[in-house]
């Protein structure tokens, strides 16, 4: 049912279709990014330096003489990396943290709403720049630590949502069913709060590009010469005035990216929902 | 003065224009009240937004025309209609506490409504809403002025809707099923004050309602409405006296009423060639459990025991708590394969109770024996098995299903949580449930939404019996429904209680509807079981006060008992 409601909104909304396409091709080149680059991505050439497109150079090059579109393809597979792990990690544990915030015994939701309270407190890059200052760089530490970060959100958002859902009276019925706890969760709670999740998730996507661009231009991200989309523009910010489409093609993938993330995120949604899906 | 003329309105869907409404016309004259009648989905609320020019996008009206005092409002241009709308005509809505600002004290949303209107000065404009209040008759006024929507009940939030609706002097009242959320003693004064009020103001008042009783009561005339097509219009008396149209007859049939108890309920059928009539179904003939009867016939299956169960309420945020019991030592016992109804008032405490029963609350103190056993003090996992014996139908069939599983998956829930018989027999389980409470097999594999509501109740109550419990809670079970759908489920219940053997606690504010099911009868306030007794002891020759005024209130159609005098 899902599947074929999938490929029904694909035929009837083309943004879903581009949206979908341009996904797949991200995560092949995220796969396959280092056989399609055209040239060596770590090639020094300061012979041109900062140039704009040209016939050797499809996109131009970097203020080393690398080469853009080589670098763009095999940036794709850190960046990915990072942003879906991240959102794995803030995901599965945030989720889990807010239900047991609304639904676990008085004293378990107090402590565990309060501890969310006192992360969310503290600026996101604060705490990461903590963290990966002790750890070692790389994509690994750089999901795990952005996807810690990610939790509260997703912990209120799933908070909030299950009180909401509490307060049905499909969730009394299954009380007086008998149901046991993991039931309840997991065929009355989750299903219902779905909905802002999927969003929730979307959001943290693009946020989690943009945080690991942030982390990568303070040097605490994908460490050099190893490309990843975030530090490409950190880095190509202080040659805006000699080539500027150095920042504006990283920029453009990261927004198109994102972009589509969010349509393919809302239409699933719909989808996901028997009420809103069309028969 | 309204005028409706050949209104038809159509929904624009993708695969054209469905009709929705077809050649409605009425006329209703200052100082009149017109009862527009008929189940959801009959299309009196579209109606009623054409009538006020605020129809849906999706809506476009497709003839006819709507004066107001000879203006057609429907070729009014945007700003005109609004200024005609604020100034000539007002609504009342069904839940008074969703229409008031949360935000805002009822008196400055009072002087606001007045100050939109005429051009007075504040201070006038208060004194004013202070005498609107004292003419809704609402206990201290000055209170009132100073009170949030939420520090009010529905009733006295429902006058402030009254006084806001009648303070600039409107042409025509739209009151949209006004008292379906107020309780009978309530509705009875709420509807009594807008038939005295108009009489000053002289407005043309439209009343929506699915709820013959009320139209029996304020109504001078009548439109009946069925599928979209005006059935019948008649002076009221006359409507009841000798309806003209089957579907009009069969609406009236279908009404339990008090006073005529009948072993079954008519119900409205549509024959082949769309006709509608009014039938009375036979009970069903299906294999009764044909079980020995038990030796213990006797003893009852439910006993409660001075039954406690109170909240600690803060009247204000720094004050002590103050007790409030909601359950006040109740002693009711219900005998097997018979049927308790509970009634009361919203906040008496009945579905505090019912579910002190189900143990989704730990009472106080005192005693549930069920079958003998005493379940009241029971852990969550010594309350198990009780679970299976002990099954409830709420009252809202739109929340108490899970909106993300399919019928199967809800009905079949109680057996997946007792581990019940392997996939196939449940899958055969579900398949006979679904055919005993009158679905066809097509429906499990339909989510709750594709249904409507009195489907709905129908799965809700295949669940309840899927472990073929011995006691059924019934919390307002009926209440949410049309009148004609209540008769089809009440039959229902009858027929299963025969069938599967059931007790059935019955919850409800409805007289007339305990009065049908019932073989005892409780009656609750505050907390407490005033009267108990057998439902002919109780119908028949009410001994309290509080009974007798409940009985009183009901609005009733040419009953000996009933509310209104010499109609």
């Amino acid at each position: 049912m899902i599947p074929a409601a999938i490929l029904r909104a694909t035929r009837s909304q083309p943004a879903f279709l581009a949206s979908i396409v341009l996904l797949v091709a991200v995560v092949l080149i995220g796969v396959f990014g280092s056989w399609l680059a055209p040239q060596d991505p770590f090639l020094l050439d300061p012979q041109s330096v900062n140039q704009g497109s040209s016939a050797a150079h499809w996109l131009g090059t970097d203020e080393f003489g690398r080469d853009l579109l080589s670098r763009l393809l095999i940036g794709v597979q850190p960046t990915l990396l990072v942003a879906i792990g991240a959102t794995a990690i803030a995901g599965v544990f945030g989720t889990m943290v807010g239900i047991a915030g609304a639904y676990g015994r008085p004293l378990v939701q107090f402590l565990i709403m309060r501890s969310v309270d006192i992360m969310l407190s503290f600026p996101p890059i604060l705490l990461a720049l903590l963290a990966v200052g002790f750890w070692e760089s790389g994509v690994l530490s750089l999901a795990v630590v952005i996807g810690v970060l990610y939790i509260p959100h997703f912990a209120r958002v799933a908070h909030a949502a299950t009180l909401q859902v509490s307060r049905m009276e499909f969730m009394e019925a299954e009380h007086a069913m008998g149901a046991s706890a993991g039931r309840v969760v997991f065929t009355a709670i989750l299903p219902n709060i779905l909905s802002p999740l999927v969003v929730q998730a979307t959001l943290t996507v693009a946020a989690a590009i943009l945080l690991e661009s942030g982390l990568s231009f303070l040097g605490l991200g994908i460490v050099p010469p190893e490309p990843s989309w975030g530090q490409m523009i950190g880095t190509a910010r202080g040659y805006l005035g000699q080539n500027p489409m150095y920042v504006i093609w990283p920029s453009l993938l990261l927004a198109l990216t994102v972009l589509a993330i969010n349509v393919v995120g809302d239409r699933l949604r719909d989808i996901l929902d028997p009420r809103l899906r069309e028969e | 003065m309204l005028e409706v003329r050949n209104l038809s309105i159509a929904f624009r869907t993708r695969t054209g224009l469905k009709s929705a409404v077809r050649n409605i016309a009425f006329t209703i004259k200052p100082g009149e009240i017109l009862g527009l009648v008929g189940e959801s989905g009959s299309g009196k609320t579209i109606t009623s937004l054409g009538v006020m020019g605020l129809l849906p996008p999706n809506a476009v009206v497709t003839g006819g025309e709507v004066l107001v005092d000879g203006v057609d409002i429907l070729k009014l241009p945007p700003a005109e209609l609004r200024k005609l709308r604020g100034s000539h005509i007002a609504m009342i809505f069904q839940d008074p506490m969703a229409s008031l600002d949360p935000i805002f004290t009822c008196g400055d949303q009072i002087v606001e409504a007045i100050l939109l209107h005429e051009r007075i000065d504040r201070a006038a404009a208060r004194r004013k809403a202070r005498e609107l209040l004292e003419k809704v008759r609402i206990p201290d006024p000055e209170r009132a002025m100073r009170s949030y929507p939420h520090e009010l009940s529905g009733g006295q939030c429902q006058r402030i809707m009254i006084a806001m609706a009648v303070a600039c002097k409107p042409r025509i009242i739209i009151a949209d099923e006004p008292t379906t959320a107020l309780d009978v003693t309530v509705q009875k004064q709420v509807l009594e004050l807008l038939r005295g009020l108009n009489e000053e103001v002289g407005a043309a008042i439209l009343l929506i309602t699915h709820d013959l009783g009320v139209i029996y009561e304020v109504a001078d005339r009548v439109v009946v409405m069925y599928a979209g097509d005006k059935m019948e219009e008649a002076a009221t008396a006359d409507l009841f006296a000798t309806p003209q149209s089957d579907y009009s007859k069969a609406l009236i049939d279908s009404m339990p009423s008090l006073g005529h108890r009948a072993e079954r309920l008519p119900v409205i059928e549509r024959d082949a060639s769309g006709k509608v009539r009014s039938v009375r179904p036979e009970p069903r003939v299906r294999p009764v459990a044909a079980g020995p009867v038990l030796a213990d016939g006797d003893r009852p299956l439910l006993e409660l025991r001075d039954l406690c169960k109170s909240y600690w309420v803060k009247p204000s945020p720094l004050s002590m708590p103050v007790e409030m019991r909601a359950v006040d030592r109740v002693s009711l016992s219900v005998a097997p394969r018979t049927t308790l109804g509970l009634v009361g008032e919203s906040g008496c405490g009945k579905s505090t109770l019912s579910r002190a029963v189900m143990r989704l609350y730990k009472p106080d103190s005192g005693q549930i024996l069920f079958k003998g056993r005493d379940i009241a003090g029971l852990s969550d996992r010594e309350m198990r098995p009780f679970r299976r014996e002990i099954a409830m139908v709420f009252q809202n069939p739109y929340g108490s299903l899970n909106p993300r599983q399919t019928v199967a998956q809800l009905v079949e829930a109680p057996m997946v949580i007792f581990a019940d018989g392997d996939a196939g027999q449940r899958q055969a389980r579900v398949r006979s449930l679904l055919e005993a409470v009158g679905l066809p097999a097509a429906a499990a594999q339909k989510y709750p939404h594709e249904f409507s509501g009195g489907q709905r109740q129908r799965i809700a109550i295949a669940r309840a019996l899927a472990l073929k419990p011995s006691l059924v809670i019934c919390d307002e079970a009926v209440s949410a429904l049309d009148v004609s759908v209540q008769a089809q489920v009440l039959n229902l219940l009858k027929d299963l209680q025969a069938e599967f053997d059931l007790t059935y606690l019955f919850i409800s504010h409805d007289l007339s509807v305990v009065e049908h099911v019932s073989d005892t009868v409780a009656v609750m306030q505050k907390g407490r079981i005033v009267e108990y007794g057998t439902a002919a002891a109780i119908f028949g020759n009410p001994k309290e006060a509080y009974t007798r005024m409940l009985l009183d209130a009901v609005p009733t159609v040419g009953s000996m008992r009933g509310g209104k005098e010499g109609a």
